[in-house]
C-alpha cells in the first residue's frame, strides 16, 4: 500500500520535473542500450556460429595450409603447400576417417549461351564432399567415383548458378563453361542459404581431377582437406594423426611449428564463441562505467530534489510521515528514475540492434534480445537506483522536521 | 480523565556549543480537552519551541510532557510520528501545502500516513474540505487559491485524521485582517463543536478569540488567565498581555491549567 503509494508520488515528482528527469537518466539510457544492443548483435551472431556449426556436425575437421606464418625478415619465403599426395596420404594413412574430401577453390567464369556469371567459387572436390559437408545434391546426382577417376567433363551446380545462367526447368544435361571448359550439368544442390556472409548456393562443384585441369598444376600444391571423423570421440586421434602424418610428410624438425592448420569444428565454435564472449565482456565494462557515471548523476539529482523540498519533507513529518516513509519515497523515486532510464535504454537498444542489423552489408541474423539481457538491464539500473538513491534518501529522512518546516 | 495536555517542569535546553539556551524554563501547563488556548509571548519567548513540544515534533530535554496519557518525552522517532498522525493536527503560518497537488490530495496526506485505504481516504479527505466550506475547490491546486482559502485547505488537512489537538502556529501571520477574521472564525467554531485548540500568536486581537491566555517569557509562564470569552475580565487580560511584569503566582497557574 505505502509502496504503491510512494511509486504515485514518485512518478508525479518525475513528471513535474519532465525534462530534470530526462536528462538525468541519459547516463543509464545509454549504458543500458549499448548493452542491449552489443548483446543483441553478439547473440545473434552466436546463434548463426552454432547453427553453421552444427549443420556440417562435431566429427567436422578441416585442412588448410597455415597462411600466416610468420616470415623473418631476409628469409626468402617458402612456398608453403599442402599437396594433393599429402591428401591421398590422409585419406590412405590415417585411422579413423568416415568420409573425405579434398577441396580445390579458384574462381572462374560460368557461361550459357551468351549468360555469364561469375559465381562465389568454382570448387574441385571428391565424391564425399556431399557428405562430409552434409550438403546434398536435390536433383540429378553427385559427382560419382568415375567422374573423379576419369576426369570426366561434369559439373554440379548450385540453385542460384541455375538462376543466373537461366537454365531453366530442366537444367540437367545442359551444356555448360566453366571458364574455357565445356562440361555438362548432373546435379543441382540443395538451397542452403548464406552462412557467414558466403552464399553456398553461388558454386560450381567440378571433380578433383577436372578442377585440377582448369586451375592448371599450381592448384594441386594447395589443396584443403574436410574430413568426417567416424566418431566424435575419435575426432582428437585422427586430428592427431593428420599432424604426424603431415609434419612426416613436410619434413617438419621438432619445434618448428606447423606449416598447415587442423581446425576441428568444436574449437572453431570455441574460438568465436570467446570471441564473441570478449566483446561482451569489454562492453559490459563500458556500460558498468557509463551506470556508475548515471548513478551520479541520479544521486546528484536527487540530492537537489532533497534540498528543493525539504519543506514537503517537514510537513509529511508534521502529518505523521515516519523516517522509514521518507526514506522509501526519495528510494523509490531514485529506483523510478533509473527503470525509467533502463526501460528507455532496453527499446532504444533493441532498436539500434535491430538498426545495426538492417544497415550492416554482411547478412547478420536477426537481433536477439535473450531474456536474460533484459532482466541484467533492469536488475542492473535497479540497483544503481538504489544504491545511488540511498544517501539522498537516507539525508532527506534524517532531516529535522522543525528544521525542515523552516526551511526557506 | 486526565489533562489532554500535562507539562511538568517542562526545561528545553539548545547547546549552542559556547553557550547553553534556555528555550523553555520550567514550564508547568495543562490543557483540558475542549479548551481553546492562545500562547502569546514576544518573538525569543519560548512560544515556537513549546508548540513544536506540544506537536511533538520535539522532545523536553528534561521534565515531563504526557498527551493523552501517553509520555511523550520516552518515544523513540516513530512513535513520536504516529502521534503527530493519529494526535495533533498542524495548522501552519505558512500553510505549507504540498504545491503542484490539489486541495483534496494534500488534505489526504495523514490518512496515507496512516495507512487507510484510497477509497477511504478520500471520502473522508472530501468531508474535511466541505466542513471548511471549499467543497468546490477539492481540485484546484494551492496557486490556484486565495490566501484564505489555501489556510482552510490546511485546517481541513488538520482536521481529517480527528486529532485530540488542533494545533495552529501563527495561523493569520500571512492573511490580510478580513481573511483573519474568516479564519478564526472557522477555529471558533471547531472549538465550539469540541475541538481542542492550541493557537501561537503574538497578536493580542487573534489571542481574544481564545477563551485562556498562555503568556509566555523566557521560556517562563508569565501568567495564565481566562480571557473575556472564557469569562475573565477584559482589562485583566489586555494588561496581562502587554504591561504586567510581575513574576506570575505559581497557584493561579495551577488553577487555571486544573479548572
Amino acid at each position: 500500500m505505502v509502496v504503491l503509494e510512494n511509486l504515485r508520488i514518485a512518478l508525479a515528482a518525475l513528471r513535474a520535473n519532465g525534462m530534470r528527469s530526462l536528462l538525468t537518466t541519459l547516463g543509464i539510457i545509454i549504458g543500458v542500450a549499448a548493452v542491449v544492443a552489443v548483446v543483441s548483435v553478439v547473440q545473434g551472431l552466436q546463434h548463426l556460429a552454432t547453427d553453421v556449426f552444427e549443420g556440417v556436425g562435431a566429427n567436422f575437421l578441416h585442412v588448410e595450409v597455415n597462411q600466416d606464418r610468420p616470415r623473418g625478415p631476409g628469409l626468402i619465403a617458402k612456398q608453403v603447400k599442402l599437396t594433393a599426395e599429402d591428401a591421398q596420404a590422409v585419406r590412405e594413412q590415417v585411422p579413423g576417417i568416415r568420409f573425405f574430401t579434398r577441396i580445390a577453390a579458384g574462381s572462374a567464369q560460368v557461361k550459357y549461351g551468351e549468360r555469364r556469371h561469375q559465381p562465389g567459387s568454382v570448387m574441385g572436390v571428391d565424391e564425399a564432399y556431399q557428405d562430409v559437408m552434409n550438403h546434398a545434391v536435390e536433383r540429378g546426382r553427385f559427382l560419382s567415383r568415375l567422374d573423379l577417376e576419369n576426369h570426366r567433363k561434369v559439373a554440379v551446380i548450385g540453385p542460384k548458378i541455375v538462376d543466373k545462367l537461366k537454365l531453366g526447368r530442366q537444367p540437367l544435361g545442359k551444356e555448360i563453361y566453366v571458364g574455357n571448359l565445356p562440361v555438362t550439368v548432373v546435379g543441382v544442390m540443395e538451397t542452403k542459404g548464406e552462412q557467414l556472409g558466403t552464399d553456398l548456393d553461388d558454386r560450381v562443384f567440378l571433380p578433383f581431377g577436372t578442377a585440377l585441369e582448369l586451375f592448371g598444376r599450381a592448384a594441386a600444391d594447395r589443396v584443403e582437406i574436410d574430413v568426417q571423423a567416424a566418431t566424435t570421440a575419435q575426432v582428437d586421434a585422427v586430428r592427431d594423426a593428420i599432424r604426424r602424418l603431415l609434419r612426416r610428410r613436410h619434413r617438419l624438425a621438432a619445434g618448428r611449428a606447423d606449416d598447415f592448420r587442423v581446425i576441428v569444428q568444436d574449437e572453431l565454435l570455441k574460438q568465436i564463441t570467446g570471441f564473441l564472449s570478449g566483446v561482451t565482456a569489454v562492453v559490459g565494462g563500458v556500460v558498468a562505467i557509463s551506470l556508475i557515471v548515471g548513478g551520479i548523476g541520479i544521486m546528484n539529482v536527487m540530492l537537489v530534489s532533497v534540498t528543493e523540498r525539504t519543506r514537503e519533507i517537514g510537513v509529511r513529518k508534521a502529518v505523521g510521515a515516519r523516517r522509514r516513509d521518507i526514506l522509501l519515497q526519495f528510494l523509490i523515486e531514485a529506483v523510478a528514475l533509473s527503470l525509467a532510464g533502463g526501460v528507455v535504454g532496453l527499446a532504444l537498444g533493441y532498436g539500434l540492434g535491430a538498426l545495426v542489423v538492417a544497415v550492416v552489408p554482411a547478412h547478420l541474423p536477426p537481433a536477439h534480445v535473450p531474456l536474460w539481457a533484459i532482466a541484467l538491464a533492469f536488475g542492473f539500473s535497479a540497483a544503481v537506483g538504489i544504491f545511488f538513491g540511498i544517501y539522498p534518501a537516507g539525508k532527506a529522512a534524517r532531516l529535522d522536521p522543525i528544521e525542515a518546516l523552516r526551511y526557506e | 480523565m486526565a489533562a489532554l495536555i500535562e507539562l511538568a517542569d517542562v526545561y528545553k535546553i539548545y547547546d549552542m556549543g559556547a553557550e547553553k539556551v534556555h528555550a523553555l524554563n520550567g514550564i508547568d501547563l495543562l490543557i483540558d480537552r475542549g479548551e481553546y488556548v492562545a500562547i502569546m509571548g514576544a518573538s525569543g519567548s519560548g512560544k515556537s519551541t513549546l508548540m513544536n513540544l506540544l506537536g511533538c515534533l520535539d522532545t523536553p530535554t528534561s521534565g515531563n510532557y504526557r498527551l493523552n496519557g501517553v509520555a511523550v518525552e520516552e518515544l523513540d522517532d516513530s512513535q513520536l510520528a504516529a502521534i503527530r498522525n493519529k494526535e495533533i493536527g498542524f495548522v501552519f503560518q505558512t500553510f505549507n501545502l504540498l504545491p503542484r497537488t490539489d486541495a483534496l490530495h494534500n488534505v489526504e496526506l495523514p490518512l496515507i500516513y496512516a495507512g487507510m485505504p484510497r477509497r477511504e481516504r478520500r471520502e473522508r479527505a472530501s468531508q474535511a474540505l466541505e466542513r471548511v466550506g471549499l467543497a468546490d475547490r477539492m481540485h484546484h491546486n494551492p496557486n490556484e487559491l486565495s490566501g484564505g482559502q489555501r489556510q482552510r485547505v490546511a485546517i481541513a488537512r488538520a482536521l481529517v485524521n480527528d486529532p485530540s489537538l488542533l494545533l495552529a502556529d501563527e495561523p493569520t501571520g500571512n492573511l490580510d485582517s478580513a481573511t483573519s477574521v474568516e479564519i478564526m472564525e472557522l477555529f471558533n467554531q471547531l472549538h465550539a463543536g469540541g475541538n481542542t485548540v492550541v493557537l501561537v500568536t503574538h497578536e493580542p486581537e487573534i489571542a481574544q478569540h481564545a477563551w485562556r491566555r498562555v503568556n509566555l517569557r523566557d521560556g517562563m509562564v508569565l501568567s495564565d488567565l481566562p480571557t473575556e470569552q472564557g469569562g475573565g475580565p477584559k482589562a485583566a487580560a489586555m494588561v496581562g498581555a502587554t504591561s504586567e511584569t510581575s513574576a506570575v503566582d505559581p497557584a493561579a497557574t495551577t488553577d487555571a491549567g486544573a479548572r
